[in-house]
């Protein structure tokens, strides 16, 4: 397929992830004050800028201590490039470039969302709800209809590819915002639901949210879709699928083998090591998402490059 | 009608016209004016419109249906009826309560274990011993002599308090079988916070949210002697029952299996649960099924919501039963008048909650006397819950108080007769505007054996019907989110606070990496 279609389905899949998790964790945070203002605004403003990994936006344009004026910095100013609607607009841009690519009830779903968004917006605190709950919903059609109405092809793989390291990158920041505090239980709660996992956690373990198990959880778990572990087997698998080439030794394709790496490296941890080095785990997590996107980009949508590597 | 209360730029007017009738009114006092702890609210209320009131109704109503947070009335589903005005309780009188309902949960525990045990109440007179034993919750012979972990039979109690025309706080009845409504209680505050969010910010709300797993924490607790990580479910009577929704939702919000009776087997006084990877022992049995339905070996033998030989396996310590079986005889109604003694003999405290005015009407005098004020006592079937059967004598039909005339006559040990309570009234928005309307209030109280710990809040519930007295859902009641206001300047721990056993550095993070700048492109393709 185009180097460019591959690249555009790619960046769908990405941004389609991020406008459903940057909805989830605003709602999480928004709301967790609203049912427990005793802990302060101020913390958890905080809190909700660290979990979006938007510090730096955040101090310039100093809505830091309002949560309904910071929830709506982050919906849709146009100064935060991570912002639920550029997500969303971001979304319908790739998608409009590889329209014949997709299926037809895929493009609909995703044109619909981006024509009624400005239709379901609103300031309040009580119309932002409503909004970030419709985009959620909204991503998960798009992301329905395209495991369920596409033949799971390439071009269902780069969707696919784009959707798991965006999951890797996100679930690996939350678990950054919660390094430096207490192993307590309320921080981890949250830090659950933003991944949409605190029933599932609550499931598995049979038990309250211990700080070491939710991160366990998070990180390793094999059956959860948004743990780190499961994302990059994902991711893995349709790497393999992309460049079945045989290789009598190794990965030859520089993607695979990153993203392979990755998945090994936390396979075969023990967690109590994990524990005791989380910091180096997940600043190596982090890079491996960056060196990841780069060798993809590199083996896949750079035209020149690709063809001389497979000459 | 203005009157002398808080001036605000208000656009709305819906409660200009608000006239409380004869009763304490939550919000505001006899001359009209707001509460302290309301002014808040009210201001806040004071900005809306009846259209923005409509608009938020259609909201919630859309909010719960869509949840599946309903309550079957006369076998229709409907949503649960919140009402969008909350109530507040201030935090020194939310205190007062807390400490009266823990006192009364550990009273009513220990008199549970007395009249299952030695008896000593009823050796010292405090509590006649025929009226212990003629309770149709007494089951001796399935309960005497087993010891349940830690001593615990009441682990959830719900203590229905309501505040008469003084504005003073009283229980009207215990309910230490299987309580229900935290569901609403927890429910009711999301609902709330997605509906009204602007409402929280000018209030300090103490949370309710994390019931579910201070549960979880009891019943594992609770858990027979020696197991370490115990697998606790939750038995339903099924998807017919009222409370299902609570049911599903506590098992969900716990994380634990919900199972009704048909998925249990006991053998060898071990009960299993049947599961695709065979048969799974079970510790802890939260049931929401009533003791008469629970093992058809020992209560009625044609129960199918139950587990046969389930008693025995708690008689054996192979399964803690929560709550426990045979409380019954602690919150019958005949036992009601009892309670406050019962605090003084077991405690040695003064009981912080009074109890309302009770008849016992086995006593000849007392049933005359009472029975000649009949249509100015409410009477009420000592064994019923639910609001079943009671008779409200100031507002029954003749042949009403009749039929009840002759019940007592009949058989006095199975009724009680009350003075009326003119329960207090708050601001509730139906179809005509915002009306009096009487109200209660349910704390839930979680026993582990060593602490009793009480919701803040819990559920407030609110007879809609005008001038209507009888609060419980199934007779057309509606409730109101509960909030107990954090005490001034307390700043609770948020969790995430220095008690830090180990922490580790923070790492730097980049921003969001984004796509490839598309708009020169873009620009190029025109």
């Amino acid at each position: 397929m185009l180097s460019r279609i591959a690249e555009s389905l790619y960046w769908l899949g990405r941004y389609t992830e991020r406008a459903e998790a940057t909805a989830r964790i605003l709602d999480v945070y928004s709301h967790a004050l609203l049912e427990d203002r005793v802990g302060g605004e101020e913390s958890a403003c905080r809190r909700l800028v660290e979990a979006m990994g938007a510090a730096d936006a955040a101090a310039a344009v100093e809505v830091d201590t309002n949560i309904e004026a910071l929830v709506g910095f982050f919906v849709d100013d146009p100064r935060f490039p991570g912002s639920v609607v550029c997500s969303v607009h971001a979304t319908w841009e790739n998608a409009r470039g590889a329209r014949e690519a997709m299926s037809s009830e895929m493009w609909e779903s995703i044109n619909a969302t981006h024509r009624t968004l400005d239709g379901n917006r609103g300031r309040s605190m009580y119309a932002q709800h409503g909004f970030l709950g419709w985009v959620r919903d909204r991503a998960a059609i798009v992301s329905g209809l395209a495991d369920a109405t596409m033949s799971h092809d390439d071009t269902w793989r780069f969707i696919v590819l784009g959707r798991s390291l965006e999951r890797v990158d996100l679930t690996v920041r939350l678990l950054s915002t919660r390094l430096g505090e207490a192993w307590g239980s309320a921080g981890w709660v949250a830090t659950l639901r933003c991944c949409a996992a605190y029933e599932s956690y609550l499931r598995t373990y049979r038990r309250g949210v211990e700080g070491s198990k939710a991160l366990e959880f998070l990180l390793l778990d094999r059956l959860f879709p948004r743990s780190v572990f499961h994302a990059l087997v994902a991711a893995e698998t349709v790497l393999i699928d992309l460049d079945p080439a045989s290789d009598r030794n190794g990965a030859a394709s520089e993607p695979r083998r990153v993203v392979g790496r990755a998945c090994a490296d936390l396979e075969f941890v023990r967690v109590a090591e994990l524990e005791r080095s989380l910091p180096e785990h997940l600043a190596r997590l982090e890079r491996a998402g960056t060196t990841a996107h780069d060798a993809i980009a590199k083996r896949f949508f750079n035209n020149a490059v690709a063809i001389r590597w497979s000459a | 009608m203005p009157r002398g209360r808080v001036n605000v730029d208000a656009v709305g007017d819906l409660l200009d016209a608000y006239e409380p009738i004869d009763a304490w009114d939550e919000m505001f006092d006899a001359h009209g004016d707001t509460r302290h702890d309301y002014r808040a609210l009210y201001e806040h209320v004071q900005t809306l419109s009846k259209q923005d009131f409509d608009e938020r109704c259609a909201t919630r109503d859309r909010v719960f249906r869509d949840q599946g947070i309903t309550f079957a009335h006369s076998g229709e589903e409907r949503p649960f009826p919140l009402d969008l005005v909350p109530r507040v309780i201030s935090a020194s009188e939310w205190s007062m309560i807390e400490k009266g309902v823990s006192q009364r949960v550990r009273a009513l525990e220990r008199f549970l274990d007395d009249v299952y045990g030695p008896g000593e109440i009823m050796r010292a007179r405090v509590i006649p011993r025929r009226l212990v034993v003629t309770s149709s919750h007494f089951h001796r012979a399935a309960v005497g002599g087993i010891a349940p972990p830690r001593g615990v039979r009441v682990h959830v109690a719900g203590i229905d308090l309501v505040r008469d025309g003084d504005g003073k706080i009283c229980v009207l009845e215990d309910n230490i079988r299987i309580p229900s409504g935290i569901s609403y209680v927890v429910e009711n505050r999301r609902a709330m916070t997605h509906v009204f969010p602007e409402l929280f910010a000018a209030h300090r709300v103490q949370p309710v949210s994390d019931y579910p797993s201070r549960l979880l924490q009891t019943l594992t607790a609770a858990a027979p002697r020696g197991v370490d990580d115990p697998r606790v479910v939750l038995l339903t009577p099924g998807v017919h029952n009222a409370a299902y929704f609570e049911h599903s939702f506590l098992a969900r919000q716990m994380g634990i299996e919900l199972v009704e009776g048909r998925d249990l087997v006991c053998r060898d006084n071990v009960v299993y649960m049947l599961t695709t990877g065979g048969e799974e022992r079970v510790d802890v049995v939260y049931r929401r099924v009533d003791d008469e339905f629970l093992d058809p070996l020992h209560f009625l033998p044609t129960s199918m919501l139950g587990c046969a030989g389930i008693v025995n396996a708690a008689r054996a310590g192979n399964v803690t039963i929560a709550n426990f079986l045979g409380n019954g005889v602690a919150d019958d109604k005949a036992v009601y008048p009892y309670v406050p003694a019962m605090i003084e003999f077991y405690l040695g405290e003064r009981p912080i909650l009074s109890n309302v005015e009770t008849y016992m009407l086995e006593d000849d005098d007392v049933r005359g006397w009472a029975l000649d004020r009949l249509d100015q006592l409410v009477w009420k079937p000592a064994d019923g819950s639910g609001g079943k059967g009671i008779v409200i004598g100031p507002r029954a039909e003749p042949e009403a108080l009749e039929a009840v005339r002759a019940a007592v006559e009949a058989e006095p040990r199975s009724w009680i007769a009350q003075v009326p309570v003119a329960l207090s009234t708050a601001p509730t928005y139906v179809s005509t505007g915002m009306q009096p309307r009487h109200l209660d209030l349910r704390p839930f109280a979680l026993n582990d054996g060593e602490n009793v710990w009480v919701v803040p809040g819990g559920l407030t519930r609110v007879a809609l019907n005008e001038g209507s007295l009888v609060v419980n859902s199934s007779q057309g009641g509606g409730s109101k989110d509960t909030w107990v206001l954090a005490p001034a300047g307390a700043e609770v721990e948020d969790g995430i606070t220095d008690d830090a056993d180990r922490g580790c550095e923070p790492l730097a993070r980049q921003p969001f990496d984004s796509a490839p700048d598309a708009s020169e492109q873009a620009a190029q393709q025109q």
